[in-house]
């Protein structure tokens, strides 16, 4: 009796020392505090602060971070930030979830929306920004900064929507850029056709099939060269996703309940095998940069971001192409193609910031302060001049400086042409639902027409068939059933590691162990009775 | 008993006397059943997979020369034709974790994909492979392309090739006149890929460390990131091509 209590003793003591390492243990996850406003910055205290930037392999956007943390650490002696660069965003996003596990993060980082609804799954990783927005002394437009920072309501709210997950703001919009449609108008014309206002899908297939006629010689008529692809879209993601609020069909709801797989998108794919197989279609993916292919005279419409206009067109600052294969035309700019020109939409889109979240809550107001800073208008006004973004505050769009810029004859001016288009259209912008798997329904929806395309060149058959295998495998390929599944956001962590298994084990052995003392206890009795 | 016991040592001694025949002729005929091998495979030549037309399947019999870095069940591969004639470059070819580090340096696989171009660069892509047990019995040796640095019309011959190109002169990259630049315009940071200009005395061409293939921890990277404007080199790569000659390079050593 004496030696059994003893061992359920010695179990019991152990159990509990188990669940102190099998809590931490849990699932690989540091569990951290949830972030609380401190009610004064010390600036006594000295903060290094790291700063992961990503720039589009752009050498004026990393002078511009670097001029940010020049004059920001003026500002604010006692913070030195220390920036690392990043022109990939997978290998940002990437390197941020290898660091979480590590609990090795960042203090800021240039992110995208999509990237922060993982980044979430960690129990406090990311700071949530609502209160902080806020806050009197610290927060946007607050009365202890050392510099001019807009308020809530001069963020563009359109911009800002993008940045909140289930009714939070985790990140706070940085730059942003849309699509636009950069076309040849020299050889639109040579075709007999005069470019609308507003270009509608119809119109973008009918000049594309006009443009795939060839001379006797196999050259096109068009340009007398032996390639000429009409059309290409960069994003293939962000076509089948336009392509599907234009026409009000299913994609995704912003609980991560998937709609892509319906008769609009089998329709939209079929007319993409259908221009495709005219030679009228491409995209990035199977062909290369619309860019490169319309300055050569080889491409007549191409869809790319706003914040790629800088490599678009026969007088672009940036070329990747020989100077002796640039043609000379006349291009211009029109938002994307449309289906209902009365109610254009397009995609918002851009960098987003955020801050992680860290055991000392000074070090954390160190690098909001320092996130804020890059929402004053020099920042943001500087940054947007490298491309077609816009800066993200309506202060700094409504800004004097700003409209110097626009204003400037030095300036591309096919780069201040798109954004102007977009400052026009920003009330027709829409952004994705942004949850769990955000990222891979839309690479799912990329592969959609990609495999199309190549499937069409391959002279595979194209019909009811083929959509519903396509559709299997991408599910297959990316999960989506898995999505669809779970309303959870947060992510499948993986396997139990084995000090939760040993802790659960454990206790199993405490309570058997607690079970067979009653019943020998109880047998006792009844033998004393 | 005796008598027994001799029998068995007798026994023990034929039998190992027949086994070491038996090995031996298992070598033997091992050897030509790997010719034969190679024969009982259906693949194209690469005289074959050249005259394919692109958004064809094509199966090639190739040898690994390197590889990138594997990454989420895909790996790009530059590998030379098993009859030594040519090389490819296999775009994210479907590849497990596991099976990629099988993918050394002479492994021969057989390969199917499609024959695309991207951006000018003919490569197989949407590629799957098996392993073979077939040794690459002549190794493509790095073909010397000084004669046709900076003519693209002469280089492209060679696309994807293993090379070398010998006393070239480092030039001043960027804005600030540098030996090197992290990414194209010096946007990037270590870890990144390293863009270099050399010249001939002639022409200047621009050369590439692709990170993915040689990253910050490599002999190549650190060579580059010690090089100095009018230095003179020697390089060897793979003349892989974005919009015109585009060299991955993989060694950089002072010019002998």
């Amino acid at each position: 009796m004496i030696s059994l209590r003893k061992a359920l003793s010695s179990v019991l003591a152990l159990s509990v020392v188990f669940s102190v390492f099998g809590v931490t243990g849990c699932h690989g996850s540091v569990t951290r505090n949830e972030f609380t406003v401190p009610e004064y910055f010390d600036t006594s205290r000295q903060f290094e602060i790291t700063f992961w930037a990503k720039n589009d392999t752009n050498v004026n956007q990393t002078r511009i971070y670097n001029q940010a943390i020049e004059d920001f650490e003026a500002l604010y002696p006692n913070i030195s930030v220390n920036l690392r660069l990043y022109t990939d965003y997978n290998k940002i996003y990437n390197d941020v979830i290898t660091n979480i596990a590590t609990d090795t993060t960042p203090n800021v980082c240039i992110t995208y929306p999509d990237h922060i609804a993982t980044y979430i799954s960690g129990e406090n990783t990311v700071v949530p920004l609502d209160n902080l927005f806020t806050d009197e002394r610290y927060g946007l437009g607050g009365s202890e900064l050392l510099f001019e920072s807009p308020s809530v309501d001069q963020i563009v709210p359109q911009f800002l929507d993008e940045c909140t997950i289930n009714g939070v703001h985790y990140c706070m919009p940085y730059m942003r850029s849309t699509e636009a449609l950069y076309i040849n108008k020299t050889y639109v014309e040579a075709l007999g056709y005069e470019i609308p206002d507003i270009v509608t899908w119809d119109f973008i297939w009918e000049v594309s099939n006009a443009a795939t006629a060839k001379n006797p010689d196999g050259t096109y008529a068009i340009n007398g060269q032996d390639v000429m692809i009409p059309f290409i879209y960069k994003s293939s993601d962000n076509m089948m996703i336009t392509m599907l609020r234009q026409l009000g069909a299913g994609y995704s709801d912003d609980y991560g309940n998937i709609d892509i797989f319906n008769d609009t998108t089998t329709s939209i794919l079929r007319t993409v095998a259908d221009e495709t197989a005219l030679g009228a279609f491409s995209t990035f993916t199977v062909s290369g940069y619309p860019g490169n292919f319309l300055n050569a005279g080889q491409c007549i419409f191409g869809v790319d971001s706003t914040a790629g206009s800088t490599w678009m067109g026969p007088h672009a600052p940036l070329s990747d192409i020989h100077e002796s294969n640039i043609v000379d035309f006349e291009m211009v700019v029109r938002p994307v193609p449309q289906y209902d020109t009365e109610n254009p939409l397009m995609m918002s889109q851009g960098p987003s910031v955020c801050v992680f979240n860290k055991e000392d809550p000074q070090e954390v107001l160190a690098s909001w302060l320092f996130a804020q800073y890059l929402l004053t208008n020099d920042v943001q006004i500087a940054y947007a001049g490298t491309e077609g973004y816009v800066p993200v505050t309506t202060m700094a769009q409504e800004s004097q400086d700003y409209q110097d810029y626009l204003n400037d004859p030095e300036e591309y001016s096919i780069k201040i042409d798109v954004t102007n288009m977009f400052l026009e259209n920003i009330g027709n912008t829409f952004v994705t639902p942004v949850f769990n798997g955000s990222t891979s329904l839309r690479n799912a929806a990329a592969q959609l027409i990609n495999n199309t395309v190549k499937s069409v060149r391959r002279r595979e058959t194209i019909d009811d068939e083929y959509f519903a295998n396509m559709y299997e495998e991408v599910t297959a390929l990316y999960r989506l059933d898995q999505l669809s599944a779970s309303k959870d956001s947060r992510a499948d962590l993986g396997p139990m590691p084995s000090e939760s298994k040993a802790l659960l084990i454990t206790l199993g052995v405490v309570w058997i162990g607690i079970g067979v003392y009653f019943a020998y206890g109880l047998v006792k009795k009844r033998k004393k009775s | 008993m005796k008598a027994m016991k001799k029998v068995l040592s007798l026994a023990v001694v034929a039998a190992m006397a027949l086994s070491v025949f038996a090995c031996s002729a298992d070598t033997a005929e091992t050897t030509s059943e790997e010719t034969q091998a190679a024969v009982d495979y259906e693949y194209m030549s690469y005289a074959e997979y050249e005259a394919a037309a692109l958004d064809t399947e094509v199966t090639v019999l190739c040898t690994v020369m390197a590889t990138q870095s594997w990454w989420e069940d895909q790996i790009t591969v530059y590998a030379q034709a098993f009859d030594g004639d040519g090389a490819y470059f296999i775009y994210n070819m479907a590849c497990s974790e596991e099976d990629s580090e099988e993918l050394f340096e002479g492994a021969t696989i057989l390969v199917t994909g499609y024959k695309s171009e991207w951006e000018g660069e003919v490569e197989i892509t949407d590629a799957t492979f098996e392993f073979t047990d077939l040794a690459q019995e002549n190794p493509m040796e790095p073909v010397d392309l000084t004669a046709d640095f900076g003519n693209d019309d002469a280089l492209i011959a060679y696309q994807n090739r293993n090379f070398t190109m010998t006393g070239l002169t480092v030039e001043a990259s960027g804005d600030n006149g540098d030996a090197f630049l992290y990414s194209w315009d010096g946007s990037g940071s270590q870890g990144d890929d390293l863009y270099f200009t050399v010249s001939n005395g002639e022409t200047t061409m621009t050369f590439t460390v692709e990170s993915y293939l040689t990253g910050a921890d490599t002999d190549v990277y650190q060579a580059v990131e010690a090089l100095n404007v009018g230095d003179t080199i020697d390089v060897a790569g793979f003349l892989y091509w974005y919009q015109g000659a585009n060299p991955h390079i993989t060694s950089v050593v002072e010019a002998q």
